[in-house]
């Protein structure tokens, strides 16, 4: 696989998506006709993606209309779909980031998100929060958990790269992603041997079904409310971070040229390192809010909520910090209304079956990518 | 000097040579695997086992091909394994009660309900079904990179998969007719029944055994005449770089579905074999680990090698069916722990991988040209790095 070479310049998104049209066209099975279907295929690259995102809420509102005359099913499942939709973004970020900077699928990162719920998990017994636990009690508890399972999480995947992809960093693309799928299973089985292989419930903490208020029919809970008010400052705390501090531009220039960041002098492998961290940080604090939020445990929660989470990554555009977060968010809406009328069982292949929609029509996702091939 | 070349012999004479070499190798290794089953019971443990791993040879060179000839990381490859066995399931079983179809079979199945064919025009089904199946799996990943093929793979697998599980009402919601029989399974599933061939029952493996063996032996058959054929070559060299073989008119779409639809028609011959041997049809084989246990397989043998996959296969397929739950699984009581082995299985499969990826990317009997790809780096960046 060789496209371009690193190109180290860093154009606008208009150019950006110019140059993968080219890129597309110079295969040369698509050279030949032009004219009426290259516009026709041009429209398709731009608003087949998004048609295909409204498929679902436009049939099943209009459904609703005819049915119970107006839209709040539909809204609680948007709802609903959003505070879902925000712990996956968090995941979103970390597979985002790593792409962005070393181009791997970092397949095992869904089982360090896992990883994340079951410290949750466990420490909430350690420091015995209990549904008794008073108001202070929680909120430094939960706090003190969410620090600890972030730096668990983080740890761990500094440690997967320094174990399993770094000794790779020269080899063939393949080489590292299959060590990423081997330490996905890894990951699987010690949740397996930590909790057994059922799923385990989680003392409802925040009581988080608690409805707080309603907006035009919408009911909110806390958990939604805790879902929002851990993620945004999240989201931009790391945004701010990454445009404004030393270590964030580094991981930057690094995203872009890997060499040519030697040459400024940059620690390659430490920033690296520094990108798994941060995105172990983000995966952990999913972690946390989907044990309170899901009140469930699961070995094999991390394989689909990773599978999820990577797909958001690719429709926001990968290795764009924005598109992971508008990503997650519309996976998370895709995921609430199949889960309330299809059936949670389809659920994965309906968000899979998108994945390869998006693939087909729009691998560059909705924001556009940013990574070395696409420049 | 003259004299020094002379002496030495022909590259050309030391080639001959090691084809005889490995010639007489491989007639010693076929002879001794079709009178194996003589030297246990009939029914034995060490025969079935034996035909599961033979079976995997099966599996595992069908996904070489995508992966180690072709270059394309293949996530999915129990989508195919499912699409053969529900073929045999559907088409050599009751499941259809109300049908009543029956080409080539033997006299007390043609009284049964159902559809029930011959497991000779079974195995073509399966096959075009898979090959078909494979080139529709292609189709959309002709234009994507690397990485993005094997999660578009690993998401047709589970869609699949996920089809399996929950199609007994309907499929996406959508109906509510029954397809899979879901985690109920479709059993029982008829017998292979071949012409000249004693009869296959559960108490005599043997015939099992052997199909099985000439299914493996056509296989490899295949993968060597593939390897050494131009489109064999026309799949490295769009492994090695997809840009220059398309601009030596290396047609690309062809190609890539042609390494598809070949290694995914391999793994549904596979998958119908099994669904007879196993006798059941069930949603709860075609798991995500599946694949990744025919890919570590692939991996362990080393990537391309036609040899190297046929030993990893063997390998894995006794260290799952043998090694793991008879010999080992005493050892973690025995130092004192408390956990059954069994339940381990991937996670030691996983560990394979990374250490395998690690320590050894080229595997155990490597194929030479990926070995010099894979120690020395043949990778696009090496041009651009400074060697102190």
């Amino acid at each position: 696989m060789s496209g371009g070479g690193p190109t180290g310049s860093a154009p606008a998104s208009q150019q950006r998506a110019e140059k993968s049209r080219m890129e597309a066209a110079s295969v040369p099975a698509r050279a030949g006709r032009r004219g009426l279907t290259d516009s026709a295929r041009s429209f398709i690259s731009r608003y087949g993606l998004i048609g295909i995102l409204l498929i679902l809420p436009v049939a099943f509102g209009y459904s609703d209309l005819q049915r119970e005359g107006d839209l709040s099913r539909l809204a609680t499942n948007l709802k609903d779909g959003l505070s879902n939709g925000a712990i996956l973004a968090l995941v979103a970020l970390g597979y985002t980031l790593v792409y962005g900077i070393i181009e791997l699928i970092n397949f095992a990162h869904g089982d360090v998100f896992m990883i994340g719920t079951f410290v949750s998990f466990g420490f909430f017994g350690t420091i015995g929060l209990t549904l008794a636990t008073g108001p202070l009690g929680l909120v430094l508890g939960l706090l003190v958990t969410l620090i600890l399972a972030m730096v668990a999480c983080g740890t761990l995947n500094v440690m997967i790269e320094r174990v399993a992809y770094r000794p790779l960093r020269n080899a063939p693309r393949l080489a590292p992603l299959v060590a990423a799928v081997g330490f996905s299973f890894i990951l699987q089985n010690v949740g397996l041997l930590w909790l057994g292989g059922s799923h385990r419930s989680v003392p409802d903490l925040i009581n988080s079904q608690k409805q707080l208020f309603e907006v035009a029919g919408v009911p909110v809970s806390q958990g939604d409310i805790l879902a929002v008010a851990v993620t945004i400052p999240l989201v931009f705390v790391l945004a701010g971070f990454i445009v404004r501090s030393r270590i964030g531009k580094a991981m930057r220039a690094t995203a872009q040229d890997p060499d040519a960041a030697r040459l400024m002098g940059i620690n390659v492998d430490t920033t690296i390192s520094f990108t798994f961290l941060v995105g172990g940080l983000m995966a952990g604090a999913a972690g946390l809010i989907s044990a309170l939020y899901q009140t469930d445990v699961w070995f094999f929660a991390g394989f689909t909520a990773g599978l999820l989470a990577f797909t958001a990554a690719v429709m926001g555009g990968i290795g764009n910090l924005k598109g992971a977060v508008l990503g997650g968010l519309i996976i998370g809406c895709i995921q609430q209304i199949s889960d309330n009328r299809i059936g949670t069982e389809w659920t994965p292949a309906i968000v899979f079956a998108y994945l390869v929609l998006i693939l087909v029509f729009r691998p560059q996702g909705l924001l556009g990518e940013q990574t070395r091939e696409a420049g | 000097m003259m004299e020094a070349t002379a002496q030495r012999k022909s590259p050309l004479d030391r080639l001959r040579r090691r084809a005889t070499r490995s010639a007489i190798a491989a007639v010693a290794v076929i002879a001794f695997a079709a009178i194996f089953p003589f030297f246990f019971d009939a029914g034995s443990g060490v025969v079935e086992d034996s035909t599961t791993a033979l079976i995997f040879v099966v599996m595992a060179l069908g996904l070489n091909i995508v992966v180690g000839f072709a270059g394309l990381l293949d996530l999915g490859y129990v989508a195919f394994f499912a699409i053969g066995a529900y073929t045999i399931g559907w088409f050599a079983s009751g499941f259809f009660t109300n049908q009543d179809i029956h080409i080539g079979v033997a006299s007390q199945l043609a009284e049964l309900p159902g559809i029930h064919l011959n497991f000779l025009i079974i195995i073509v089904l399966a096959a075009v079904f898979t090959a078909f199946a494979g080139a529709l799996l292609g189709a959309p990943t002709l234009r994507l990179r690397g990485d993005y093929i094997a999660i578009v793979t690993l998401a047709f697998g589970e869609i699949i998969g996920r089809t399996a599980v929950n199609g007994d009402e309907g499929v996406f919601g959508i109906g509510s007719f029954n397809l899979t029989n879901g985690r109920r399974g479709i059993t029982p599933v008829d017998k292979i029944d071949l012409p000249l061939v004693e009869q296959f029952t559960t108490l005599n493996l043997r015939p099992w055994y052997w199909t099985a063996l000439v299914m493996a032996l056509v296989v490899v058959l295949i993968n060597v005449r593939l390897r050494d054929s131009r489109l064999g070559r026309a799949w490295i060299a769009v492994r090695e770089d997809e840009v220059a073989a398309a601009s030596m008119g290396v047609p690309l779409v062809r190609t890539k579905l042609l390494a598809y639809s070949t290694g995914a028609a391999m793994g549904g011959v596979a998958g119908s074999f099994l669904g007879s041997y196993f006798n059941t049809v069930n949603a709860d084989q075609f798991e995500f680990s599946f694949s990744i246990f025919v890919l570590a397989m692939v991996i362990l043998g080393g990537l391309g090698s036609i040899w190297g996959v046929v030993v990893g296969a063997v390998t894995l397929s006794f260290i799952n069916t043998r090694l793991i739950p008879d010999v080992l699984n005493d050892v973690p009581s025995k130092v004192g722990l408390d956990f059954d082995l069994t339940q381990l299985g991937f996670g030691i499969f996983g560990f394979l991988l990374v250490i395998m990826m690690v320590l050894r990317p080229e595997g155990l009997i490597p194929e030479r040209r990926r070995k010099i790809e894979l120690t020395e780096g043949l990778d696009e960046d090496t041009v651009y790095e400074v060697r102190a």
